[in-house]
């Protein structure tokens, strides 16, 4: 309430000054292209951008000469630009906004790749962009069902650190990875239970709950990694991977089959389950008593849902999807447990929740929007011959995405009204 | 609304505007009525007998879930009598009332046992002699004991007092450094956690949630150490610039999410936690800089910062590490307490955290408050920042200068109800934690992410005060709850 209280706020000074949203994007963007076209500038002469396109068994180079393609994205940028800021813009913002955030990456993306011997693997980059991408897929639906219900989850990267050590413990001692899936989406929803129980029944502030509920994880597992794993890795640390899965067929369409069908189960997995999700949320009863459990309470109550209960499910069913996010880190790819492995994910999956305004589509899109950062912030930092900018600076690039996505691009969301409220009956 | 009467800050936070009507019953208060000139809520500041009353009960019932108590009358009619009762029994009766100070003892109490668990069931040897329990119980069971109370024990002798030492002391054989390490260490420990503390507990009574602790003390010591090996100085003015600078870095990075939810309602929660990660790459970055990397060493170390602004010792000898970073983390403690309670811009904050939308209409500028509390916070942080830096071995900036006090900060915060006397208390315990930690780890070999586990779980009893209740069957009191209701939503 209060958050949105003071959106409100600024929104309507945005709206009757100069300064609408429309304008200050419009001018970011131009700035955004000027920039590009010092990029081009910076770039030497004759230098190609190497695309290699993987397209049914051999890959396909696309040459662009580098400095005109920078030239002209850059141009491309500066025009949605100029456009967003004349009057004639008002309703592009979104449309704009896509255009020239595309344009001014793809120009950062050939700058940096304009080298002898370097080219970018689209396909693989893609490939990349989706599987980094699955956590927070995961992630966001656990705070779909949550939120959309009441219950605030920031304990999300919690859930992902008990669901990757699990994981990896069960995994490794069943040599199974699918018994270590189970049991990672099991302790994601324990988490879960004492976030619903703390925060339903002894109504405990849910982001203070959920802020501790991520230290005690973060505790938990590194405790339990140096008593139990470190000493025996072999044992106890070397998780199964759980396997891929090619769909016939679908996979042989060029570029996106690969990325698309020829993926680990967990691609599957998460996909399905956005399916899922968003069917049950908005085609259900299930859906529809959640949704008003989540806006109001008292009403859904008068017609007889029990709220808390609604709510008890949800963050359980929310945990469960999380711990299936978190065993990805570990039995997703074979990766041993590390103490905070998850560095955040669990966080970026709650800014791709609100980017995606509670929605299972739109937080698909936005965690595949950080996924392709994250991609690219690797793919530059390993690049032969190195990036011209710190990889350091790169490393941030997720995070910096995150404030500029919530703060700002997304323009004014709307929680779920009843959001991290406790309900008493009275 | 220059100083209003002073409260207990944090109970009678919330504007109530239905107090307005109450007869004042005291004639302390009397004294105020600037504040209800200049706003419709002076009901936090001139507290009255029956909204206070009311406002417990609804406490209460809130603290003890949707079910009214029903020893709920006892507890009403339970006062007058107790006046009577010798103080033994006043006392007994005091250990099992769920008043603050009882729910965290009790919540330590949870924590530890809960810990204990968890040292004997990640133990190979000990969870093999369960298999057999039934035939012989008491190997499983003393060994249990022997590693839950090492470890502890281990805990409490690296905090406090090494008991050797003490014995030899008694001997008349005192080593004052050795006799004192561990409280040295506990004082050099709490002193930065304290600072993050009374970073998130001002945010916390702005009605903000700062987690990005982590990331202006990252700040704060990058801010610090660049002044205290790029200026040179004369003693005294050093350390002091020293730490400016780290105050200032911090809040800088600080005010960033409280200037970005001010004007774009981006919640702070997200923002800062994605500041912390900035941050801590920026530390990477800052440190392999030509300008800041170490001549000396190839590995990741900055210049160590020059011995003028180095905090003096506060035992006077070397080989302790304490410095007087615990005194001026006390001293930003006392600062703090007099801002919340007695300044202009402390009423403003709490009036805003408590109720943003009554600030408005009292024409109080919120985001400006948003953006102030933030940038104060950070700075606190920044100073805990500085100080951890200034205490380290290498006086220099290294990737893990600043540990976790950032997040360790927020536990201290909750744990010490978000006031400056209680984050104090709460900063010197979790200083000692931290400062046994090490020892039990090297001792007993439990490694210290235990001390984080203990930290978060009692903060988790804190936090449920009705949990702990439940669980000690104690009779209800006043207050005990955790009173911080921020982020009501996104």
């Amino acid at each position: 309430m209060t958050t949105l209280a003071t959106a409100e706020v600024a929104e309507s000074k945005a709206v009757h000054g100069f300064w609408t949203r429309s304008v200050k994007g419009g001018l970011t963007y131009i700035a955004l292209g000027l920039i590009a076209i010092w990029f081009g500038t910076r770039v030497e002469s004759g230098a190609n951008a190497v695309f290699k396109i993987f397209w049914t068994g051999e890959d396909i180079e696309v040459k662009l000469p580098a400095a005109a393609t920078v030239f002209a994205l850059a141009g491309i940028c500066v025009i949605v630009g100029a456009l967003l800021v004349s009057p004639l813009g008002a309703g592009m913002f979104t449309g704009g906004t896509a255009i020239a955030l595309t344009a001014f990456t793809l120009a950062f993306v050939c700058f940096s790749i304009a080298k002898p011997g370097v080219f970018l693997p689209v396909t693989a980059t893609m490939q990349g962009a989706l599987f980094l991408a699955l956590p927070l897929i995961l992630g966001a639906l656990c705070g779909v069902l949550c939120e959309r219900s009441g219950v605030i989850n920031v304990a999300i990267e919690g859930q992902f650190l008990v669901g990757a050590f699990t994981g990896a413990l069960i995994g490794t001692l069943t040599a199974s990875a699918w018994a270590g899936l189970i049991a990672g989406a099991l302790a994601g929803c324990l988490i879960g239970l004492f976030l619903a129980v703390l925060a339903i029944r002894y109504l405990v502030d849910q982001v203070v709950l959920g802020v501790v509920l991520n230290l005690l994880a973060l505790g938990l597992t590194g405790f339990l990694y140096e008593r139990i794993m470190q000493q025996a890795a072999e044992q106890y640390n070397s998780p199964p991977r759980l396997g891929d899965w090619t769909v016939p067929l679908l996979s042989d369409i060029p570029v996106i089959g690969p990325a698309l069908f020829d993926q680990n189960i967990f691609t599957y997995m998460a996909v399905a389950l956005v399916a899922i999700v968003y069917v049950a949320l908005f085609h259900t009863p299930f859906g529809l008593r959640t949704r008003a459990v989540g806006e109001h309470p008292a009403a859904a109550d008068s017609v007889g849902v029990r709220v808390n209960w609604v709510r008890f499910r949800n963050v359980l069913m929310g945990g469960l999807i999380a711990g299936v996010g978190g065993a990805f880190f570990t039995i997703g790819s074979a990766i041993a447990f590390n103490k905070n492995m998850t560095v955040g994910k669990g966080f970026i999956a709650l800014a791709v929740l609100i980017v995606g305004r509670w929605n299972p589509i739109g937080a698909l899109l936005g965690a595949l929007l950080f996924g392709f950062t994250d991609q690219l912030q690797i793919f530059l930092s390993s690049m032969p011959g190195g990036s011209p900018i710190p990889s350091q600076f790169l490393s941030m690039l997720p995070y910096i995405v995150t404030i500029f996505a919530v703060a700002g691009l997304v323009g004014k969301v709307r929680a779920p009204a009843a959001d991290g409220v406790p309900y008493v009956k009275s | 609304m220059t100083k209003p009467p002073v409260e207990p800050p944090g109970e009678g936070d919330a504007p109530d505007t239905t107090g307005n009507a109450v007869p004042e019953p005291e004639g302390a208060a009397a004294a105020s009525p600037e504040p209800a000139a200049s706003s419709p809520d002076a009901g936090p500041v001139t507290e009255r007998a029956e909204v206070r009353a009311e406002k417990e009960a609804l406490q209460e019932v809130a603290g003890t879930g949707t079910a009214p108590q029903p020893d709920q009358t006892v507890a009403v009619e339970a006062p007058p009598v107790e006046r009577e009762r010798p103080w033994a029994v006043r006392f007994l009766r005091y250990l099992v009332t769920a008043n603050s100070v009882m729910v965290t003892i009790y919540s330590l109490i949870l924590a530890m046992v809960i810990g204990g668990v968890l040292i004997v069931v990640s133990d190979e040897e000990i969870r093999g002699m369960y298999t057999y329990f039934f035939s012989r119980p008491g190997d499983a069971l003393s060994a249990s004991w022997t590693a839950i109370s090492d470890a502890y024990s281990a805990l409490f002798q690296g905090a406090i007092v090494d008991f050797t030492q003490l014995e030899l002391a008694f001997q008349g054989q005192v080593d004052w450094t050795k006799l004192l390490r561990p409280i040295s260490d506990t004082l050099t420990n709490a002193a930065p956690l304290i600072f993050t503390g009374l970073a998130v507990a001002l945010a916390f009574r702005s009605g903000l949630f700062n987690i990005g602790a982590q990331g202006q003390a990252i700040a704060g010591a990058i801010g610090a150490a660049v002044v205290g090996f790029g200026l040179d100085l004369p003693l005294g003015i050093h350390v002091i610039a020293t730490l400016l600078g780290g105050a200032l870095a911090g809040a800088i990075w600080g005010a960033i999410p409280g200037v970005l939810k001010a004007r774009t309602g981006a919640h702070e929660v997200i923002t800062s936690i994605m500041l912390n990660y900035i941050a801590a790459y920026g530390l990477l970055w800052v440190i392999s800089t030509a300008f800041v990397h170490s001549t000396e060493r190839t590995d990741a170390i900055s210049k160590s910062v020059d011995n003028t602004s180095w905090l003096p010792s506060l035992f006077l000898n070397a080989n302790l590490r304490a410095n007087w970073g615990i005194l001026v983390a006390i001293a930003a403690a006392g600062v703090i307490g007099w801002l919340l309670s007695r300044s202009t811009l402390g009423f403003r904050m709490r009036t805003v955290g408590a109720n943003p939308d009554a600030a408005r209409t009292a024409g109080m500028s919120v985001a400006s408050t948003y953006a102030t509390a933030m940038a104060c916070a950070g700075a606190l942080a920044g100073l805990g920042g500085a100080t951890i830096m200034l205490s380290s071995t290498s006086h220099a900036l290294t990737p893990a200068v600043v540990g976790n006090i950032g997040f360790d900060g927020i536990t201290v915060a909750l744990l010490g109800r978000a006031r400056p006397v209680g984050v104090v208390m709460a900063g010197l315990l979790f200083g000692a934690m931290q400062a046994g930690g090490v020892r039990m780890q090297s001792v007993a070999d439990i490694p210290v992410d235990m001390v984080t586990v203990l930290q978060a779980l009692i903060v988790i009893f804190i936090a449920a005060p009705a949990l702990v209740k439940a669980i000690f069957r104690l009779r209800p009191s006043r207050g005990a709850g955790l009173d911080l209701t921020m982020a009501k939503g996104w």
